[in-house]
């Protein structure tokens, strides 16, 4: 098949970007949409040029590295998988697709497709963890964990941190990142400790950063690679007023 | 404070203002009833002083909290994403969801004029000066002698067809935002939220409409 991309271009943060354009002639349909990029990486290398910047790293849809918005919607029009598992199939031949990287003032463009997306790693620093003694693993069966809550915490842990939520939100909210985060720590007994302290604590650092505020448009929902839901942001509102009333 | 201190803000306030919405309708809906019943319930609204003006600086304060924390959160929103998508396509969001703040600017350009027009009675002073037999200031007159006026009809309309558009993402959107919402709620609180804020609108429209086509008056 035959494709059209227009692919936005940016040498660097300070520099201004642009789109190009790339022809991608004969390619075959059981693609990867990253492969497609590698094809075309290829052509450009070949021809002496600049091949295009994207992040990818395990390329089974699990480490969140890729990123990039396709024909405006993050990770491609399929719902519920990273670009690294897109396949061409689900395009028609001849389409024109534009690629554009996430674009939120959190993330400042490090080159063409790639942003810096360390403000989700300074969230995670602020609370996201449980402070443990480390040594030999404790007995699993000493701390029950009812059925509902397990799931629910996986549910939630299941968040890539591939910041698709953000690309998606029409105000650029990491909440449903930060929600995913808060909830699957809030729903296990060994989460509770430091429960109050989290979610305060990553809330003011998701402030700080810069993203914007969800107006519940619940874009980030649809975008979602790992389908996390938009109740974990109510979760997350639920603990954070809490904590507040308490402080 | 915090975003979700400023958004829990908008949302508590805003369904203040909901109740209010939905209580002034039911007294407006005395206008069926026939000129004693508007009045009466007019005048007993005005009887005790102390009792009107409190609940008028606590809608005044709520609607001030409603519009400050708004402007802040949109201000920020447009901050968060300096460069725009040169394409970008919606999922999920809906028409209302998209106008908040549109919507929300017609409904307080609306009311400004409302207060003007019924409250102070400015806008319109040779429609709203009346008194009834009783001496009484004759609300239902006001209210007959406006609204057989298209124009003021028609304005009434699109006023409140601002306000169930803002209602229709508003209330559900509050509820999430307060956090009582789960997975199964979600949905319901949503629903129900749409489906209060046509019920607002139709109850409101049918009085200026009912007026028009001469049902009342």
């Amino acid at each position: 098949m035959r494709l059209t991309l227009r692919v936005w271009r940016q040498k660097s943060a300070k520099e201004p970007g642009r789109f190009e354009t790339y022809e991608a002639k004969d390619i075959s349909p059981d693609l990867s949409f990253l492969e497609l990029l590698d094809v075309v990486n290829d052509g450009l290398q070949q021809r002496g040029l600049d091949p295009i910047a994207f992040d990818h790293d395990c390329r089974e849809g699990i480490c969140g590295s890729c990123a990039m918005m396709i024909n405006g919607e993050a990770h491609g029009p399929q719902p519920a998988v990273a670009a690294c598992q897109l396949y061409l199939r689900h395009f028609k031949d001849g389409e024109t697709l534009t690629i554009e990287p996430w674009r939120a003032r959190a993330f400042p463009i490090i080159r063409d497709l790639i942003v810096d997306r360390s403000a989700f790693d300074r969230i995670i620093q602020a609370g996201g963890y449980v402070s443990v003694d480390t040594g030999s693993a404790p007995e699993a069966n000493s701390v029950p964990v009812p059925k509902p809550d397990a799931e629910e915490a996986m549910d939630a842990a299941a968040c890539i941190g591939c910041g698709a939520c953000v690309a998606a939100c029409p105000n650029a909210s990491a909440m449903l990142f930060v929600a995913a985060k808060v909830s699957h720590l809030a729903k296990l007994p060994q989460g509770q400790a430091e429960r109050k302290p989290r979610v305060l604590n990553m809330v003011e650092q998701m402030d700080r950063e810069g993203f914007g505020n969800c107006t519940n448009h619940y874009e980030c929902m649809a975008a979602c690679p790992k389908s996390i839901h938009v109740k974990f942001i109510a979760q997350l509102n639920r603990d954070y007023l809490k904590a507040c009333r308490r402080r | 404070m915090s975003s979700i201190g400023k958004k829990a803000l908008m949302a508590a306030s805003g369904l203040v203002l909901v109740g209010f919405v939905i209580a002034h309708l039911a007294g407006n809906l005395l206008v069926y009833g026939g000129p004693s019943a508007l009045n009466a319930y007019a005048e007993k609204l005005r009887h005790v002083p102390p009792l009107l003006w409190s609940a008028r600086v606590f809608l005044l304060a709520a609607v001030a909290v409603h519009i400050a924390t708004s402007v802040q959160l949109a201000i920020e929103n447009r901050r968060a994403r300096p460069q725009r998508y040169r394409v970008q396509r919606m999922a999920e969001t809906t028409l209302a969801a998209r106008t908040m703040l549109p919507s929300g600017l017609l409904v307080l350009a609306y009311v400004i004029y409302h207060l003007l027009h019924f409250t102070f009675r400015a806008a319109h002073p040779e429609l709203s000066r009346a008194t009834d037999a009783l001496g009484r200031h004759d609300v239902y007159a006001m209210v007959v002698l406006s609204f057989q006026q298209p124009p003021i009809a028609f304005a009434y309309v699109v006023g409140m067809a601002a306000v169930c558009l803002h209602l229709n993402h508003g209330i559900g959107s509050a509820a999430q935002t307060l956090g009582w919402t789960d997975e199964r709620t979600l949905r319901w609180w949503a629903r129900a939220g749409r489906l209060l804020s046509f019920a607002l609108f139709i109850g409101y429209i049918s009085i200026p409409l009912s007026i028009l086509l001469g049902l009342v008056g």
